[in-house]
């Protein structure tokens, strides 16, 4: 809380936000940190063994064996998003579950599953994007810019 | 083998990255991974990205930040063959199996499962 921001607070308000500051749980971020470490790296390293797989049975190359893995991992997140259990392990390894494309692939199924009870066309259809979509709004637009500034790049006869 | 352990580290780190976004700077999940992606973007647009994915593989190619690298990298591959115009139909190109396969997958997990408490 900014000093600023606790000018516009009357005395009391002033008094409580200290409260409510020593009250807040500390939050562990070594602990965390750790965490998120060892999760989203297994989840790296079996996305990494499902390439292998891939590549070695499935005569994939090593730029494309990465569709399928991708697959594999959401398909996978998917029935775990479904039967609550990838809610327990979000829980425990934070960043780790978030950053992963599997993070993604969950936010999209258990918008999807929630809002069922809204009818399948406004409640899973209309609320499946609701947390991921700013994630696909902003790599959109910034790849749309940044393509553009390179091609101009090029074009100018640079890089 | 080297290949796992540098799967493990860099898509760790990454993570750890994500981490201290959510618990230093106190941002959301989303202004975490949207950062994340914009920043993938951008070290795709400089050509850092594919760098790391030959260096870590699925370290690499797994976290969120990489779907911002795939689009530049489908925008400028079919920019290439068909002038402007493939920014916007190679956008999608590479990111497409992810975004296709949470959206079959999403839908038929919310036919299948019903909402948890």
């Amino acid at each position: 809380m900014s000093s600023q921001k606790n000018k516009k607070l009357t005395p009391i308000q002033q008094e409580y936000q200290a409260f409510a500051k020593e009250r807040e749980p500390k939050k562990r971020v070594g602990r965390n940190i750790l965490r998120a470490f060892f999760i989203g790296g297994i989840i790296c390293t079996i996305g990494q063994g499902l390439q292998m797989i891939f590549i070695k049975y499935f005569n994939f190359t090593q730029t494309t064996a990465g569709n399928p893995a991708t697959a594999i991992l959401i398909i996978a997140t998917v029935i775990l998003t479904g039967i609550g259990a990838y809610h327990k392990i979000a829980q425990f390894a934070g960043a780790g579950t978030i950053i992963p494309v599997t993070g993604f692939a969950n936010t999209v199924a258990s918008a999807a599953i929630e809002h069922r009870s809204e009818g399948f066309v406004l409640g899973v259809g209309g609320n499946m994007f609701k947390i991921a979509g700013p994630v696909i709004v902003y790599g959109v637009f910034s790849a749309f810019v940044v393509a553009l500034i390179k091609i101009t790049i090029q074009w100018l006869g640079g890089m | 083998m080297e290949k796992f352990f540098w799967a493990f580290v860099v898509g760790g780190l990454i993570c750890v990255i994500g981490q201290i976004m959510l618990d230093v700077f106190r941002l959301t999940p989303a202004h975490t991974t949207t950062t994340l992606v914009v920043v993938g973007a951008i070290l795709g647009g400089l050509g850092l990205y594919d760098p790391l994915i030959k260096f870590a593989g699925a370290g690499a190619s797994i976290p969120i930040c990489s779907f911002g690298n795939a689009l530049v990298k489908g925008a400028l591959a079919e920019a290439k063959t068909y002038g402007l115009i493939g920014v916007l139909t190679g956008i999608f190109e590479v990111t497409s199996a992810g975004i296709s396969s949470a959206i079959i997958f999403g839908f038929m997990g919310a036919l299948i499962f019903k909402p948890k408490g």
